[in-house]
Parts: C-alpha cells; structure tokens; sequence
C-alpha cells in the first residue's frame, strides 16, 4: 500500500543523503517533496501542513544542521513525526472484562464491513475466542445473507432469526443468545450509509444503548479522500469510535486520509485488512508501517508470519536431512508451499528491509505463476523421481514437460538449478556442525528467489 | 501544549473556519475595488487549499489556481473564475452528447467495472431501471460469481426494476455468464445487455485479466462489444481514484466514470482529475440509494454543486 508513498519518500532522502552538509535550501527542497509525497497519498491538508512545519522546525535547528550526519538525522526526525502521527497506541483490541464483550462495527457503506466483520471472527478464533456475530443491515439487499456466508466461511455462529427486521431486536437476541450458548463475543455488523444520515445515526445509538460495546470499531476504507475526516469525526461525535480498521491497503492506494484519521479524530488504528481471504487481517503496529513507509522495512511481521506457517518440527526434519545431503525435490517443493502460505510475494518482499527501495525490482517482481509452474513440474514426476532426481531421462522429462503443461527446457532448467543448490546445501550441511536453523529460514527464502533467474 | 494536540484542537474547528475564511476570501476579492484587480498570492492559497481538500489533486489543482491567477479580471467574481477553470477541465472531454447509454450494438453490451464496495451492483439496478423506463428491454447478467451474496443482491434490484436477469452459481467463471447472458439477450430480443462484475483492485493482475477474458468473449458474440465499460468510482476516493482509472482503462478499456455516492459530503473532486490527467467523461452520478438515484452527468451542474457557499 505504501510503495508509492515509500519510493517518493526515498527519492527525497536519498537526494539528501549523499549530502555531508545540509544547507536550508535542501531542507526546503526535501520538504516540498515530502508535502507533495503526503498530498498525494490524501493525507489531510491541514496535517499535511502542520507535519511539514513541524519537521521545518527540528531540522533547520543548527545542531541538527552541523552534526556529523545531518541527513540521517532528517531522516529520523521525519520518522519520529511519522511516528507521532499515527500514534504510538499498540494495535488490537483494548482489555475488556465485559462478558460477553461486544464489538460493535461501523463505517460507510462499501467500506468492507461486513467482510471485516468476518476476518475480524475469524482472527478472534484463532486467539481461542469463541465470537458470535449479527448482522443489523435490514436495508442493504442481501447483507444479512452476506454476513451468513461470511461467518459459515470463518466457522462462526451466527445470529439470524428469520424475518426480523428491527436492527435493535437482532442485536438483543444476539446478546441473549451469547449467553445461553455461552459465546464470549458478540460482533455486531451494523448498515453503512452516507454518515448525513441522521436516521442511521439514532440507529447505531440505539443499538450502542442496548448492547453496551466495548468496542466501537470505525471501518475504513484505504482509498478514501479527504472526506475520511469528516466522516470519522461524524461518527465519533454521534456515536463513539474507540478504534479504526484500516481496509483495502493492498492495492496501491496509499491510506493517507485514513491514517489522517488518527491524529484529527484521535482514535487509534486498531486493525489492518488487506486482502479478499478471511485470514488478511492484522492488528496495526504503527512503527512497522513507518519503517515500511521510509523502507527500512518490517522484519518483525516477517519473522511472525513465518512463525505461523512453519512447523518447527518440520523444520527441524528438514535441516537433518539438509546435513546428510538428503535434500530432495519433495522437500524443495513442501518449501515452496511454505514460501507461498506466507501470502503474497509481493507482501513479503515489501517486509524486507530495502526491497521496497530496489526500484530495479519493479520491472521482474517475483511472478507468483513462475512458482506455480515450478510446483506443477515437481508435481507431474512421479515419487521415485522426486526422491531422486537423476532418474529423469529425456523420455521421463518429456513426459513431466506435458503432464505440467511446460516445455523441456523447464525442466531442464528447474533440474539443473535443483542440482546446484543440492550441492551447495550439502557444503553448508558440512561445513556448519553447528544447528543451522537460521540459516535455513534465510534459505527459505532465497531457494525460490534464486531459481527464478 | 504538544504538537498533535494543537492540532487536533485546530482541526474541530476547521470545518467552521473553512468555510467562514473562504467566505472572507471571496468577499475580499470580490469587493467592488477588487474586482479589477488579479487574485493574490493570499487568495491563490486560500484557493489551493479548498481545491486540494475536495479531492481534486496536485496537478489539477496547481492547473486551476494558475489558470486563476494568471487571468486578469474583467469584474468576474471569484467564484466565477474557479467554475470556469474547473468546467474548462471537464469540458475538454469528448463526451456523448446526452451522456445517455446510447445503442450502437444488437444487443449493446455494457460493462461495469471497479473496485471494491464502490456501488456497481446498484448502479446496474438503477440503470436497467432507467432503461426500461425509456421503453428499452434491458438484461442483467450476474457475473460477480466471487462475493458472498451479490448475486442475490443483483437479483434484488432486478425484480425492482422489473427485468430479466442471468445468473449462475456462486463460483462460475465470470465469461461464462456473460455467454449465456449475451446469447439469451439475442434469443429474446432484448437490445441491452447489463454486466457486474466482481469488484476487484486494480492492482490484482490476475482478477483484471480476467475481465480482458470478458470482453473477448463478449466481443466474439456481439461485433464491438462491450460497447461500453463504465468504471463506477466512489465520490469519496481520493488520489487512488487516478491509479484505478488508469489501470481499468489500460485492461478493460473504460469509456466513461459513474460517480456513485455523490449525496454525502464528498465533492468526487477526483473526477476533475481524472478529466484534468485520463480525458475520461463522467457520464452519470449515483445521489441516493433510490431507484431513480442515477443522474445523467452535467459539468455545469456539477460545478454548481461542488461550489455551493458550504465549502
């Protein structure tokens, strides 16, 4: 989401950086930049300003201006601020003893709130919650079958009595049924609309009133412009808003207006949801999406989602075999999977620190087909091939070449890289008798990387 | 007192202010002794300002307040000036003349694009309405497969409007559906054919490819087609709104913005960008969730809205 932003950021301090003395006029230039860089990512005008001032203010500060390394301290001076307007509050829900708790989800139409209130169930049970949820969108055509399916997909109870359409009932029958069931949650999709509103507005008060929540979250949407505040303030005036979920942040728009949010309306972004599966839903650490901003990257989410998705007995498995020189294409290919559980290429090179300033890179991303094309050829060998690649003769790869819809050149190629980094797995193996589990999660991710080229 | 705090305080009052300094600033240069006189820096960046927060952008507006200032006054009011500059973006746009779905294919086939929760499947709705209305038989065809429950949502608005729908199961192939829309539209007679289409981010290389497989599949059944590929923006997207049109049109080849959403307070000053950098018209706008919401765009309408006294 931030890539645009991040790269014109970039641009800025490494017109600076190779400076050893910083004059008023780079500062001034380096600001103008980073004033358009903000504008165009629809961060609000007036914070715009007030950012820009500000930084003005500590960077022009002389003993910034005659220190050793004055542009690196711009650079820390414009992450502070960052840093300062997003929030230093930590992402996620605030501590509640109310049982059950009750979340309550609000925002315009077309936000994503009925699909965040999905993620949202979903990533509550895998923190061995038990939610519930209910929809309270009599207006909007099909929302409620929507929210239906969305909580069958997240494997969530859900409130639906038939054919009632007081909004204010279905959140009273949700409760009373979270506490015969004994759900400890109840979220409670509410209908979006233009926040003018007034109507919706007594609503949401009214199911605030008979529900108690203790979360009020505000979805919005990333691609929002300059209306976001005027809308959020709205809501929060009316009805309360204690967190933010920032949605949509995977395409290119830059959620400027949204993160405006925090520092006008004050509320603190709780969330982030990235993508159309239920599991693209974190909580929001404000100084990792500075660091990936300025591209300094966010190992911290890396290493986490890598933690998610492998096993540590597995891995424990692999560099066993690694050691013996047993690495074999079955292996290579369980890696990949790993790899690609992750998510998107994409999203994890954007976690390493650097990557998002490899504009090269831009032209060959990684090509997320290339890597199912890799899977389809280990695939269409057979297991005896698999486990010992020198058996594939020209008719055998010519046969793996059509079952994976390849040429043999492929897999020509795909043997050929295959064998070469056997080899130097084995060199590692030996040469290390210490465990090499670090350098083995570093080889996950590079195996693939490197058979790309 | 900190920084954020200040500017917290300040910004509670921004809306007030906004409008009580912009209302100043007209009035100043608007006094009968100004009136000859060219705008000032003060006013240019009054000006910019209020550009800059109804969405319009950086280059548009840099265009605009230029343009603004670089024109001596003939007594025209500010407000005067602004308009004109903003209409002279929009109307350097070829445009259909009655920015209405005109029929050139048997059946025209339209398709409507966009991302996420902008308001396709409405529009689709108010559309067919609309079109049955003038005496059009149009048809719908269901071809978001991917969203939980769109197609019950199309069904809705399809019974509301009164006309046929084509639909498949949750999970078809998208240009499947439209096959069959497009034959059964040619079986029956009807002269529109309808499309919604999942909504999908521009930056998915894979979900726009597969509109490219839409319109091949259209285009084999019905010479020219899709006739039309409207691009439905929420008004209150900001910048992003640029990146979509620019990637909607290089895949799916849009030919004009619906603008949905219009009745709150947003302006969909992207649209003057959108204009200003893509040469894209706008053809209708969304103002409500009623049936007979969708209005045949006027720029000079338009300018009049986003230039209402409540700036």
């Amino acid at each position: 989401m931030f890539d645009a932003l991040s790269n014109r950021l970039q641009d800025v301090f490494q017109s600076i950086r190779g400076e050893t003395r910083l004059t008023e006029t780079t500062v001034e230039n380096a600001l103008r930049e980073i004033r358009l860089a903000l504008l165009e990512a629809d961060v609000n005008f007036k914070v715009v300003k007030a950012f820009v001032d500000r930084v003005r203010d500590r960077a022009m500060d002389q003993a910034v201006l005659k220190s050793l390394t004055p542009s690196q301290q711009v650079v820390k001076i414009v992450r502070d601020e960052l840093l300062a307007l997003f929030g230093d509050a930590k992402g996620g829900l605030t501590e509640s003893s109310a049982r059950p708790r009750v979340i309550l989800m609000l925002g315009l139409q077309g936000s994503g709130k009925t699909t965040t209130t999905g993620k949202l169930a979903k990533w509550l049970v895998k923190q061995g919650r038990h939610p519930i949820v209910v929809s309270t969108d009599v207006r909007r055509p099909a929302a409620i079958q929507q929210l239906a399916i969305v909580a069958a997909q997240a494997g969530v109870r859900v409130h639906d009595p038939a054919g009632e359409m007081d909004p204010v009932v279905r959140a009273k029958g949700a409760l009373a049924e979270a506490r015969a069931v004994g759900n400890d949650i109840v979220i409670v999709d509410t209908a979006g609309r233009l926040h003018i509103d007034d109507e919706l507005m007594r609503e949401l008060v009214a199911i605030k009133d008979v529900s108690g929540p203790a979360d009020l979250l505000y979805v919005a949407d990333a691609m929002t412009g300059q209306d976001a505040i005027k809308s959020a303030g709205e809501f929060n005036a009316q009805v309360g808003v204690t967190g933010v979920v920032l949605t949509k942040i995977d395409g290119d728009a830059r959620g400027g207006a949204a993160l405006s949010v925090v520092s006008v309306v004050g509320v603190p972004i709780a969330f982030v949801g990235s993508g159309e599966k239920l599991e693209d839903f974190e909580p929001f650490h404000a100084d990792r999406f500075v660091s990936r901003m300025l591209g300094m990257g966010d190992v911290l989410s890396l290493i986490e989602k890598a933690e998610e998705v492998i096993d540590a007995g597995d891995a424990q498995k692999l560099e066993a075999k690694i050691r013996k020189g047993g690495f074999t294409l079955e292996d290579f290919r369980d890696q990949l999977r790993m790899l690609r559980r992750m998510g998107p290429l994409e999203k994890i090179m954007g976690m390493l620190p650097g990557m998002g300033g490899m504009k090269e890179l831009a032209g060959q991303k990684p090509d997320e087909k290339q890597l199912s094309r890799i899977e389809a050829i280990i695939n269409s060998m057979t297991p005896a091939e698999r486990k010992q690649a020198d058996i594939l003769d020209g008719s055998r790869r010519k046969r793996v070449a059509k079952g994976s819809g390849t040429t043999v050149e492929d897999v020509n190629r795909l043997l050929k890289q295959f064998v070469e980094m056997q080899r130097m797995l084995k060199m590692v193996g030996q040469m290390t008798g210490e465990p090499i589990a670090a350098p083995l999660k570093k080889k996950k991710k590079k195996s693939p990387f490197s058979l790309m080229k | 007192m900190g920084f954020l705090d200040k500017l917290k305080q300040g910004l509670q009052r921004t809306t007030q202010q906004f409008v009580d300094k912009f209302e100043d600033i007209v009035q100043r240069a608007d006094a009968p002794e100004a009136r000859t006189r060219d705008v000032d820096v003060e006013t240019a960046e009054a000006l910019e300002e209020i550009l800059l927060m109804a969405d319009v952008g950086v280059a548009a507006t840099d265009q605009i307040v230029t343009a603004v200032t670089k024109r001596s006054r003939r007594g025209e009011s500010l407000r005067e000036l602004v308009k004109q500059e903003i209409l002279r973006v929009l109307m350097a746009v070829p445009r259909e003349p009655h920015s209405q779905i005109v029929m050139r294919g048997k059946p025209q086939v339209v398709l409507v694009v966009g991302v996420n929760g902008v308001g396709k499947t409405t529009t689709i709705g108010k559309l067919a309405n609309q079109l049955r209305v003038q005496g059009k038989s149009p048809l719908v065809c269901a071809a978001d497969t991917f969203r939980a429950a769109a197609v019950d949502q199309l069904q809705i608005w399809a019974d509301r409007a009164g006309v046929d729908i084509v639909r498949a199961r949750e999970g078809a192939d998208p240009a499947a559906v439209v096959f069959d829309a497009i034959t059964a539209a040619k079986a029956r007679h009807r002269d529109v054919v309808l499309i919604d289409t999942a909504g999908r981010l521009h930056t998915r290389t894979n979900l726009m490819s597969e509109l490219d497989k839409i319109r091949r599949v259209a285009s084999k059944e019905v010479a020219g087609a899709p006739h039309e590929v409207l691009l439905v923006l929420d008004a209150t997207v900001g910048q992003n709104g640029l990146a979509q049109a620019r990637e909607f049109t290089s895949v799916a080849g849009v030919t004009g913005i619906v603008l949905t959403k219009l009745d709150g307070t947003a302006k969909g000053g992207i649209a003057v960008a959108i204009a200003h950098e893509l040469a894209l018209p706008i053809r209708y706008v969304g103002v409500g969730e009623g049936v007979d919401d969708l209005l045949p765009f006027s720029p000079y309408e338009y300018v009049d809205a986003i230039f209402q006294e409540k700036w």
